[in-house]
């Protein structure tokens, strides 16, 4: 294994493991906010019982996420100096302020947390929305220097020399507003199906609790409409990488041949050396209809750039019919959820409604897994699109191997620790059904 | 100019830092050192201290490190390669450290638990203070040129030699020793109760002759292992009321806790490791990162500086009140007692 490729391994890895507890960090605090809002207008104690066990979760998930960032701002340096010398001055200013809303959130969490009983229910209800507003934002801010590696602005490039510098440009460029409106809707669409898909999970085995009911409810509340608005917003996406980062969107379709009204590719086995796709389904028109609205368009495909500058054909891919498979089941079950509480139906003795949320439980995580797997893999060799070959950032350290499986122990401890703590927190819920002391602090 | 007061700025964050975050490393360091009859209480007392405020704490340096990469892009590239083993050791120390922390509060009562956790956060704040200050003594030394490609001395002269002196070593004890005192004085101000409050005392008056005697060692190492920066602290012209400063400030504390006059102490302990620490960011100025990274030499583009300068500003508007509010609620006069993590 490179140096080179034991770096990125581990980048991936940690913006793996980091991206699940920021997508929770930033939809949970939502959920807990809302609990506590209808607890404070229905005084029904389950509610506050609510607020407090997903603020607990919360805790636990936002102190692995806050190290774990704080590994990754690290990294950012230690695994590709040659970028952050490069980038700082430009997309410094993202961080920056990321680096004041993510403070914001852990400031106003602690009085979350700890300030049940010391402030007043106003300041603690204002408290949760703060942790709610800057965890969002902290998202969008990441997102946008990560919008700025697929779409470099806000400077000129003379003799390798970053001159002119516009940080706010930067900031404004091409693709910050589609990815963060995917993003932001990725992390309350998994997080709502996840906490969604645990309490149906408890319903379905016996427990219809009053307690998991509403939980179920909120959480479909928040997730659902995010789940439903979701492929919209990927369409949007998709739309601005056919125009800009034509390699990724032709190896994301594996669209090997530029081509008028191109196809859609349902799986297959892309081959990088023969240059084709093998035992794929293919729709024709679609693709070219959806990348620019018009069935006879012409699609850029793999043979438009050099063979140097192509991504892993078959991995992006895969990964991107990953994304969009899991994202329509749960846009569809988001669109059946909204139904059936529009109607006002008793959820709880739904069981097949129930199944299906279940089994969407991982499916939102996965699917921004697979997501990141696209946008990032598919903008390789480049880690600044077009300007900055990854081989050219990486730090000039050997040994990054023994680096790499460091890290991979650290990680595969702490998500095996989250999981009893989480289990332990969430599982082993009230089996109460109806009246029930208000639960201690 | 910007690019100075941004220094200034960053400096400031790690003051901060130090203040503040040193010193939950500091409360690991005496959780490791319960003992006694009150050891539960001590441990319940570092606990409850740190509960509220830690991640917000520790914070401080994400901002440090975002001014550093984003206004001292080169700086930031250079310690990133030629300090990777030691920052690394920190990162891990940090994380196994803040998990430890949030798992034992969270991870149920079972004392097997709780001491496994308490082990593993206690461990990790003595570990990574030690790996911080060494991190600081080795770019005092000056030795951190171009890294790996520079020197070309193989791995152990590239990636190693440089912080694992005499000198740096000497630098991590003193910072852990800085940390364990200010934790020990701020939580004598913690503690409710006569008797716990007095281990503390003892413990503070401990950790301030600590201080002394690392400071001690490290400046005596100095002479082969940091020349510029015993030369600046010696011979500067603002080098001598700086050190009467500190050395006032590190008396005033020392004495105040033998009188037991601990709110004076905590001032006094906190003015003199901030003293300490401006004065090795002054004894190094206009370098960033000596021998050669000036802050002009390593100062981002003009317009990047103005911009971070204003989101600066923008962000103490919201800061600085939400942060005054945080400690008043939890480290106000009024708090009610017992323990919000034992209960949980």
């Amino acid at each position: 294994m490179s140096d080179l490729f034991a770096a990125r391994f581990q980048m991936g890895m940690s913006l793996a493991f980091h991206i699940v507890f920021a997508v929770i960090g930033i939809a949970m605090p939502v959920l807990m906010v809302v609990a506590e809002r209808h607890w404070h207008r229905t005084r029904d104690p389950v509610f506050l019982d609510l607020a407090k066990r997903w603020a607990r979760g919360t805790a636990i998930l936002f102190a692995v996420g806050a190290v774990s960032g704080t590994v990754l701002s690290f990294e950012l340096g230690l695994l590709w100096p040659g970028f952050m010398r490069f980038a700082g001055p430009i997309i410094g200013m993202p961080f920056s302020l990321e680096g004041f809303a993510f403070f914001t959130e852990a400031i106003f969490l602690g009085v979350y947390l700890y300030g049940w009983e010391r402030v007043s229910a106003r300041a603690h209800r204002f408290a949760g929305v703060m942790v709610a507003v800057s965890g969002a934002l902290s998202g969008v801010f990441v997102v946008i220097a990560n919008a700025w590696m697929n779409a470099p602005a806000g400077f000129d490039l003379v003799n390798g020399q970053a001159v002119n510098v516009r940080p706010l440009a930067a900031m404004a460029n091409a693709a910050t507003l589609p990815q963060v409106i995917h993003m932001t809707l990725a992390a309350y669409a998994a997080t709502g199906f996840a906490v969604a898909g645990i309490h149906a999970w408890l319903m379905l085995r016996g427990r219809s609790a009053a307690f998991h009911r509403h939980a179920l409810t909120i959480a479909l509340l928040v997730g659902a409409p995010a789940a439903i608005l979701q492929p919209l917003a990927g369409h949007y996406a998709a739309g601005h990488v056919a125009r800009h980062q034509p390699a990724k969107l032709a190896a994301m379709e594996a669209l090997f041949e530029t081509k008028a009204g191109a196809p859609i590719t349902l799986g297959g086995w892309p081959d990088m050396d023969a240059r084709r796709t093998r035992f794929g389904i293919e729709v024709p028109y679609v693709l070219s209809l959806l990348a620019y609205s018009d069935p006879g368009a012409t699609v850029r495909g793999l043979d438009s750039v050099p063979r140097s500058e192509w991504p892993n054909v078959p991995l992006v891919h895969w990964s991107f019919q990953l994304m969009v498979g899991l994202g329509t089941y749960m846009a569809l079950v988001g669109v059946w959820a909204m139904w059936l509480v529009r109607k006002q139906c008793e959820l709880s003795s739904r069981r097949r409604f129930l199944a299906a949320i279940a089994i969407a439980t991982p499916m939102g995580f996965l699917a921004t897994e697979a997501g990141w797997m696209v946008t990032e893999l598919g903008r390789q060799p480049w880690v600044i699109y077009g300007v900055m070959r990854t081989a050219d950032a990486v730090t000039p350290m050997p040994g990054q191997l023994f680096r790499t499986g460091l890290f991979a122990l650290v990680y595969v401890f702490l998500a095996v620790v989250v999981t009893v703590l989480l289990s332990r927190q969430i599982v082993r819920s009230p089996m109460y059904t109806g009246e029930f002391p208000a639960p201690a602090p | 100019m910007t690019a100075a007061i941004i220094a200034g700025i960053l400096v400031t964050a790690l003051n901060a830092y130090v203040l503040l975050g040193g010193a939950d490393f500091g409360g690991g360091v005496w959780d490791l050192l319960a003992r006694g009859p009150r050891k539960a209480a001590q441990r319940d007392l570092v606990a409850h201290a740190i509960g509220p405020v830690w991640e917000a704490n520790h914070v401080w340096l994400i901002l440090a490190i975002v001014l550093l990469f984003t206004c001292f892009p080169p700086a930031f590239a250079r310690l990133a390669v030629t300090l990777n083993l030691p920052l690394t050791g920190v990162l891990v120390g940090i994380v196994l450290r803040g998990s430890a922390f949030a798992f034992r509060g969270y991870g149920g009562d079972r004392d097997v638990v709780q001491r496994r956790w308490g082990r593993v956060f206690a461990i990790a704040s003595l570990v990574t203070p030690m790996l911080l200050g060494m991190a600081v003594g080795a770019i005092a030394t000056g030795n951190l040129g171009e890294g790996g490609s520079g020197k070309g001395e193989g791995f152990y002269g590239d990636y190693v030699a440089t912080w694992l002196t005499p000198f740096a070593g000497a630098v991590g004890l003193f910072t852990l020793a800085c940390f364990a005192l200010l934790a020990a004085v701020y939580l004598t101000l913690e503690a409710k109760d006569e008797s716990l409050r007095e281990d503390f005392r003892a413990r503070a008056l401990g950790a301030g002759l600590a201080v002394f005697v690392t400071a001690g060692l490290a400046l005596w190492l100095a002479g082969q292992g940091a020349p510029l920066m015993r030369e600046g602290l010696m011979r500067s012209r603002w080098a001598l009321p700086f050190q009467i400063a500190t050395g006032l400030a590190a008396v005033v504390a020392l004495t105040a806790l033998w009188w037991r006059r601990y709110a004076v102490a905590r001032v006094a302990a906190a003015a003199q490791i901030s003293l300490i620490l401006w004065g090795w960011a002054a004894s190094q100025f206009p370098y960033v990162v000596p021998p050669d990274l000036t802050i002009a030499v390593a100062a981002a583009p003009g317009a990047t500086l103005r911009l971070v300068t204003i989101a600066l500003a923008a962000g103490a508007v919201v800061l600085i009140p939400s942060l005054a509010y945080l400690f008043r609620v939890f480290k106000g006069s009024d708090q009610p007692s017992g323990s919000a993590i034992s209960r949980r």
